[in-house]
């Protein structure tokens, strides 16, 4: 999928396409990847919210995990995550975290069992780019020799988000009806096979779709003809996510982090709660039942200045009490906005704290997240 | 005089003794959508090349430096509101400050438009 350019970064399939279109580019995760095409961040996240956009996340990792059946992949794959796994209905997607012996998160990713009876014993990856190559290590270290982890080099991944990704996906996909939230399904797009995943980073509607390198520029191109589409940038993404609440990894959570510190505690399965048997179970579950030291918090900024990554959390009297990990300014909110760690004592929502931007506090609430509501698909009651 | 650009993409242009300050098309388009810009007090005196304000796109925080040396005697109040009007109209009503020089012939180590123009060009 990705090939190696002269001043060592990779592309993805598409790169030509995002020149094509007057894509600024940059170096992420050891690709070169668009930050924003000719109309800008903003334009591009309020097409997300109000229409639909196309992001190219080609550079994610995506993995299998291969065993002799279901039962022994999905259980291999719970001894490294906290999620139920072995209950993983097929063509159902997760959310989970690749931890630590210590409760660290080593990275954060989607999990999918496939649609049919024949591929049991296979799970789908899709991993952070910067951290393929940490995950894919630690997967070989401490699987067990009856299951495997083979990168899918050859494949590339769209986003279709936004509230009209339905609707336009509808027009190239037979029979595409109503795919349930967190659902994969394989299908054809016009000719072209893929897989649709209904899933995403930017806290809309919308879908994940993975094909062959080969058939992502017809797919991308075939999308962006839709009167509804527009090309989006890692900046909107980032926007995107920061006002969704969600977290970025290398960011908002690492190896340092425990996902009761980091509010993911949605992650861990209830039934592995009351197991325990994943790493750091025991420091996770006595953080979930006791409440962690310190906690992920949203912060409301009062003025307009941004506050960014590494910004000082203090409290009104001037006490320093965490730090930033996510910052800017957000199109939706219309505000900026931020998350970050303090003490647990500080985390409670309506909190009065402050943001040291330039040697200045900035008055700051900590505010539930997320920022802008999720309006993620939900199939209507009979 | 006709308008005087940095090697910083800051733009000057002399009105009677004081010289409106701001940042060039370049800039804003380097920058992309400016959300902030954080201007200086009034009153407050600026060495050349000192930082004279921030701009901040929704990526970065960006220092916008005097291009000439100066005291500050008025800043563009309306970019509080409007930070917008910094790519809408980076050299028109999207100035950022207006200086009392201290030596007008700093400005003359300033490039003109067709100067500056090539400049860009090599970037």
């Amino acid at each position: 999928m990705a090939e190696a350019v002269s001043n060592d970064l990779m592309e993805t399939p598409l790169a030509g396409l995002h020149r094509e279109l007057g894509a600024r580019m940059v170096p992420f995760a050891g690709y070169s990847m668009p930050v924003q095409y000719p109309t800008g961040i903003i334009a591009e996240h309020n097409q997300v919210r109000d229409s639909a956009g196309l992001f190219d996340v080609s550079h994610m990792g995506q993995a299998c995990l291969v065993g002799p059946d279901h039962e022994t992949t999905a259980r291999a794959l719970e001894a490294l995550t906290p999620g139920d796994f072995v209950n993983l209905g097929r063509g159902r997607e997760r959310y989970t975290l690749l931890l630590t012996e210590d409760g660290g998160i080593i990275d954060d990713m989607m999990v999918t069992r496939p649609v049919s009876v024949d591929d049991d014993g296979r799970l789908m990856l899709v991993v952070n780019a910067a951290r393929k190559d940490v995950d894919y290590a630690d997967f070989r270290a401490r699987l067990p020799a009856s299951v495997t982890l083979e990168p899918m080099e050859d494949r590339a991944l769209l986003a279709l988000q936004g509230p009209a990704a339905a609707k336009v996906l509808a027009r190239h996909v037979a029979d595409f009806g109503e795919p349930g939230f967190m659902t994969v399904r394989s299908a054809s797009f016009d000719d072209v096979s893929c897989d649709i995943y209904r899933s995403g980073y930017t806290g809309e509607d919308g879908f994940e779709l993975s094909m062959a390198a080969d058939d992502a520029e017809a797919i991308a191109r075939a999308l962006l003809a839709e009167p509804e589409v527009g090309p989006i940038g890692l900046g909107a993404r980032d926007s995107l996510r920061l006002e969704a609440g969600l977290c970025l990894y290398g960011h908002d959570i690492d190896t340092t982090t425990t996902p009761a510190e980091a509010d993911l505690g949605f992650a861990i399965a209830k039934r592995r709660r009351e197991e325990g048997g994943f790493p750091g179970a025991e420091r996770i579950l006595r953080e979930l039942a006791d409440g962690p030291p310190r906690k992920r918090i949203g912060l409301m900024l009062d003025g307009r200045a941004p506050a960014r990554e590494g910004a000082h959390i203090k409290t009104r009297d001037g006490r320093h009490i965490g730090d930033v990990t996510s910052g800017g300014f957000a199109p939706t909110v219309g505000a900026p906005i931020a998350m970050g760690y303090v003490n647990a004592e500080f985390a409670e929502d309506g909190t009065g704290l402050a943001i040291e931007v330039r040697g200045k506090d900035l008055p700051a609430t900590v505010t539930a997240m997320p920022f802008v509501p999720h309006r993620y698909f939900r199939k209507r009651k009979p | 005089m006709s308008t005087r650009y940095s090697r910083d993409h800051e733009w000057i242009r002399l009105e009677g003794d004081t010289a409106v300050v701001g940042i060039t098309t370049y800039a804003q388009e380097q920058l992309g959508d400016v959300v902030y810009v954080e201007l200086p007090e009034v009153g407050k005196t600026l060495a050349k090349g000192a930082e004279a304000a921030v701009v901040e796109s929704v990526k970065a925080a960006s220092e916008v430096f005097a291009p000439v040396g100066g005291e500050v005697v008025e800043v563009n109040a309306a970019l509080g509101d409007e930070p917008a009007t910094v790519n809408q109209s980076p050299e028109d009503a999207g100035w950022f400050l207006k200086l009392k020089l201290s030596d007008k012939s700093e400005l003359d180590g300033l490039m003109d438009a067709d100067a500056y123009k090539a400049f860009v060009d090599t970037l």
